[in-house]
């Protein structure tokens, strides 16, 4: 076969061009992400210390802290986890356990699931905003937060496990069943058991979500000027999102490096989460 | 299951076998319907965003007629009386997603190009995990970052910048999305069968002939569906913009300047004193709906792509 030198040259300078082209791309990613670390951490770091993570929160940006949100963060992880993670794992069961065959209800529900989990988030807040705070009255408290924060989450906490209850061979539900268990029973003792690193995972995304989510908690009004921690479940509160909004939106350069200090915080905290996620998942496979 | 237990011991009772069969039955059974009611409140939660959208927005299109929200390119609550022309805040949006999907979606399929089909396990190893740390960092996080960063950066390009303007905030929505569009597309080009590559190969392609050429084209649909929810997600964007994009409501095609994108009016509006009842309250349900319209179109859009690529290679 007769092949012209030329273009066999010019083929192989297309190929090694977009080879290289295709790197860049993907090296973006990793060039972008030290960028980002670098301004947080240059900005951030001067303002960390453990009097601005304890400090109340202060008009003078000098003293002001953000333990407030700290704490109004935490809590509202918890309670998020606490509703989010039963409910999730319950309807992943009855979809993936209780439900032998697809049916047009089960195909229904997964449609929904599949578009909830692309409602943007501040559409959960007007839903929470309009449900929760005024038709429940619960008020702009840390409960109507939460639950709007479960509804947030809840998809995804649905859509994880069930893929890690797909992953639990068929033999071990079928055993469980031979040796005279019934469903729940096999299901309790064997399925979630085998299946629990997956769903780990899924709650720990979960979490990272509902502690970095910020615009939802705005709506459902959560409150930017609080100087003391929540003491119950119908407190005013703060999160650590809406914090570092505030101070970033404020005119003063001395709360703008708070807010990157905040960011700090907030970073840390998220990458200890994530670590035990990628721990998780390195078991899983061995 | 775990240990061969001799035959004259007696089954496992797993802990509910004392009680009475019937009691079990019954038991058995709510623990279904429990997981049963768990499984609907995904359909109430979307019944509850269709029902509060409109309901409320109900009330905002009592006082303020459809007409005007939708054909006036004045958009001024604050004022008396105040103007509600949605216009200048669905064109803010629109040019952030644009923006945004111009930048990125070439990068994200091109890093997914690498992925897929270049990169050799180790630096996969390094490239995965940072873009998944990217899709990790908080949306405020990214405001941040566009407020003191992107735009001081590009105030050396442009010193007529704005100090919020639309493209700091497209380009903050870009590095948002691009592990989205990365990991999406990185899939549909996996499910592309080897022999198709091979094939190729063997009638002596290079290898970006080959991606080109067989691979992108045979994951089209897929790719298609990726950027399309990538999109959904940059118009749904909500903190990035707001830091970023800023809280003026105009019509403009100026990228320096500043924009406001609906959901940047939500969260004004949330934050400042607004009365429940009022008019400026219901307002933000008639632009959630309008936001609310435009992604469930896209996602819709997206699943039937997905649906039909599924279908050429399962």
């Amino acid at each position: 076969m007769i092949v012209d030198p030329r273009i066999l040259r010019r083929r192989k300078r297309f190929d090694a061009a977009f080879r290289h082209l295709s790197f860049c791309a993907a090296a973006l990613g990793v060039l972008l992400l030290i960028v980002f670390l670098t301004k947080i951490v240059v900005d951030g770091y001067p303002r960390l210390s453990l009097d601005f993570i304890k400090g109340a929160l202060s008009r003078r940006p000098a003293r002001t802290g953000i333990w407030p949100a700290v704490i109004g963060s935490f809590e509202i992880m918890l309670l998020t986890i606490a509703f989010a993670v039963p409910l999730g794992v319950a309807a992943a069961v009855y979809l993936e356990e209780f439900v032998t065959r697809q049916n047009p209800f089960t195909r229904f529900v997964q449609l929904n699931i599949a578009n909830l989990a692309g409602v943007p988030s501040i559409v959960y807040g007007l839903l929470g905003l309009s449900v929760f705070v005024w038709t429940f009255g619960l008020g702009q408290s840390i409960i109507s937060g939460a639950l709007t924060m479960t509804l947030l989450v809840l998809p995804m906490v649905i859509i994880v496990t069930q893929e890690s209850l797909k992953a639990v061979p068929r033999s071990y539900r079928e055993g469980s069943l031979a040796l005279g268990s019934s469903r729940w029973q096999s299901i309790r003792l064997q399925v979630l058991p085998s299946a629990a690193p997956g769903i780990m995972t899924g709650v720990i995304l979960a979490v990272s979500r509902a502690i970095g989510e910020t615009a939802p908690l705005i709506v459902v009004g959560a409150v930017s000027f609080v100087t003391t921690t929540p003491t119950n479940l119908r407190s005013n509160y703060t999160v650590l999102p809406i914090q570092i909004f505030d101070w970033a939106m404020d005119s003063k350069s001395e709360f703008n490096k708070a807010a990157a200090g905040a960011i700090l915080v907030l970073m840390l905290v998220l990458l200890a989460i994530n670590s035990v996620a990628i721990v998780l998942r390195a078991r899983k496979r061995t | 299951m775990h240990s061969a237990e001799p035959l004259s011991t007696p089954p496992t009772t797993f802990g509910l076998g004392r009680r009475r069969p019937l009691a079990k039955l019954m038991s058995e059974a709510a623990i279904r319907w429990f997981c049963f009611a768990c499984a609907l409140i995904s359909v109430a939660t979307t019944f509850g965003i269709v029902w509060v959208l409109l309901s409320q927005s109900l009330h905002f299109f009592t006082k303020v007629s459809p007409l005007d929200f939708l054909g006036s390119a004045d958009w001024r609550p604050g004022t008396s009386p105040p103007h509600f022309g949605v216009i200048p805040l669905i064109a803010g949006t629109l040019m952030i997603t644009i923006g945004a999907g111009v930048l990125t979606l070439p990068l994200g399929l091109l890093s997914a190009i690498y992925l897929s089909e270049y990169a050799v396990p180790k630096v996969r190893g390094v490239l995965k995990p940072a873009l998944e740390l990217l899709a990790g960092i908080p949306t405020v996080v990214y405001g941040y970052f566009g407020l003191f960063f992107v735009t001081p950066a590009l105030k050396h390009l442009f010193p007529a910048i704005k100090s919020s303007n639309a493209a700091a905030g497209a380009i903050v929505v870009a590095i948002m999305i691009l592990p989205l569009v990365s990991s999406l597309c990185e899939d549909a080009l996996r499910a592309v069968p080897k022999a198709l590559r091979e094939g190729a190969y063997g009638l002596g392609s290079t290898k970006a002939e080959v991606t080109t050429r067989i691979v992108v084209p045979g994951a089209l649909s897929g790719v298609m569906a990726a950027c399309i929810l990538a999109l959904s997600r940059a118009l749904g964007e909500t903190m990035a913009v707001t830091l970023a994009a800023g809280a003026n409501p105009q019509l403009t095609l100026n990228p320096l300047d500043g924009i406001q994108t609906m959901t940047a009016y939500i969260v004004q509006t949330s934050k400042g004193d607004v009365d429940f009842g009022s008019v400026r309250y219901y307002s933000i349900f008639a632009v959630g709906v309008t936001l609310f319209v435009f992604t469930l179109a896209m996602n819709l859009v997206a699943q039937r792509l997905v649906r039909k690529f599924r279908q050429v290679y399962a």
